[in-house]
């Protein structure tokens, strides 16, 4: 029977614990579906599993699993009979339950001999935690995987300034017919180019493992959230050279949210190929990242500058955007990498193609 | 809406962006955006916010007197 497994949510994860099931043992799941809420340094993240069939076995809450370990297991429908069996319970557990409207059959026991007593009771009833991070626990994995990146991946850096002036235009077009629901910020503009770019220079757009690169199979962009209070968390706008510019800023927009309040799901953290990062409006000019492992590549764009520039032998003024690219040596050589910024600089030049 | 109707409209909506922040340390003259902590998303949906919740449009353009408290009293009861 096939196993649900604690998944690795990024590089830096070890181990996470199940502090809510969203499934009861029986209960057919189909592939994709949420079915636990897993506690880790980036919050609670809500974990789907891949999986199709009745779900039964599931561990208990609040343990520290390593990444790896079985969360449950999911089989045909023959295996409904022992998932649903009667739960073995004490006395006063069963009354409390009762009392405090707990299925029976939700309850899991923490103990060797399968029995559920008060206290699993009264550990199912705990209220969900809350489902910010331990800002100290975020810094201590952001340290963990940057080092390794640091210590195992030969980065090489490159910048280039782009005129934004024709997408900023496009912008302030798109903007000004738009109410303020409906406006786009100019990082959606950046996010689009670069995937568009990606899909010219895929030698960027993967993951480096066990001694080799291996191209990912769609364009995932891990879009860098500065959390309030410190902490940064970099979930997967999926597809995102397929999307539109309006699905883009919804996408980024619900990121945004569920990444601060909570809400994440599991294959937005495991699943980016990239990481971009735009530091907004009142940003630095520019950032050159540190690679998040396995990926290769993560570009940066600094905040929108006016600045003069020379247009026709003129000097006028326009908005400026550096873009940097850090990048895994093992994989690519700066040619490519310059490749990849002519081409972002090129989708920006033409904002109705995006 | 007059001030005190759209300075409760403003901290209701900051709220819900910062909800950590405590808006009567700000000063009126103050930029919200540095004293709060804002980025480009959650400014923008400041304004959605403000909008949405007076009825006022308000054009990108005059996003800059939306920066400090007086600036925006002074903006959406005109």
């Amino acid at each position: 029977m096939p196993d649900f497994t604690m998944p690795a949510l990024g590089a830096d994860m070890e181990t996470g614990k199940v502090v809510e099931w969203r499934v009861k043992p029986g209960d057919t799941i189909r592939s994709g579906d949420v079915v636990a809420v897993v506690e880790t340094h980036k919050g609670a993240i809500d974990v789907e599993c891949f999986l199709d069939g009745v779900i039964s076995d599931l561990v208990p809450l609040g343990v520290d699993l390593p990444v790896g370990a079985v969360l449950a297991r999911v089989g045909g429908p023959e295996v409904t009979r022992t998932a649903v069996e009667r739960a073995r319970i004490s006395p006063a557990a069963r009354s409390r339950a009762l009392e405090l409207g707990l299925p029976l059959d939700s309850l899991h026991s923490a103990n060797a001999n399968g029995i559920v007593t008060l206290a699993d009771v009264e550990s199912a009833a705990a209220p969900r935690p809350k489902a910010s991070f331990d800002p100290a626990l975020m810094r201590q994995a952001i340290a963990a995987a940057m080092g390794r990146s640091k210590r195992e991946i030969p980065h090489y850096y490159l910048s280039s300034t782009v005129d934004f002036g024709a997408a900023q235009a496009w912008l302030d077009d798109w903007n000004l017919a738009h109410e303020p629901i409906d406006r786009l910020l100019p990082a959606v503009l950046l996010l689009k180019a670069t995937a568009v770019a990606l899909t010219k220079v895929p030698q960027l757009n993967g993951f480096y493992e066990n001694g080799a690169y291996k191209p990912a199979s769609a364009i995932h962009l891990g879009w860098a959230v500065a959390l309030r209070g410190g902490g940064l968390v970099a979930p997967a706008i999926h597809d995102a050279d397929h999307k539109t510019l309006p699905e883009l800023m919804g996408a980024l927009r619900d990121l945004v949210q569920r990444a601060r309040a909570g809400g994440l799901r599991s294959s937005e953290l495991s699943d980016p190929t990239i990481t971009v990062t735009s530091l907004g409006d009142r940003g630095a000019e520019s950032v050159l990242g540190v690679i998040y492992p396995p990926q290769v590549a993560i570009v940066g764009f600094g905040r929108v500058v006016q600045r003069p520039w020379v247009v026709d032998a003129q000097v006028v003024q326009r908005p400026i955007v550096t873009v940097s690219l850090a990048a895994d040596h093992r994989v690519s050589d700066g040619h490519v990498g310059g490749q990849l910024l002519a081409a972002i600089d090129s989708a920006l030049q033409r904002p109705d193609g995006l | 809406m007059n001030r005190s109707e759209i300075r409760t409209l403003a901290a209701n909506v900051l709220a819900g962006i910062a909800p950590e922040a405590d808006l009567s340390s700000v000063g009126d003259s103050e930029d919200l955006r540095e004293a709060l902590d804002l980025d480009s998303m959650d400014f923008l949906n400041f304004v959605v916010g403000l909008s949405q919740g007076s009825g006022i449009s308000i054009p990108e353009a005059d996003y800059p007197r939306l920066f400090t408290m007086k600036g925006l009293l002074d903006y959406m009861t005109h």
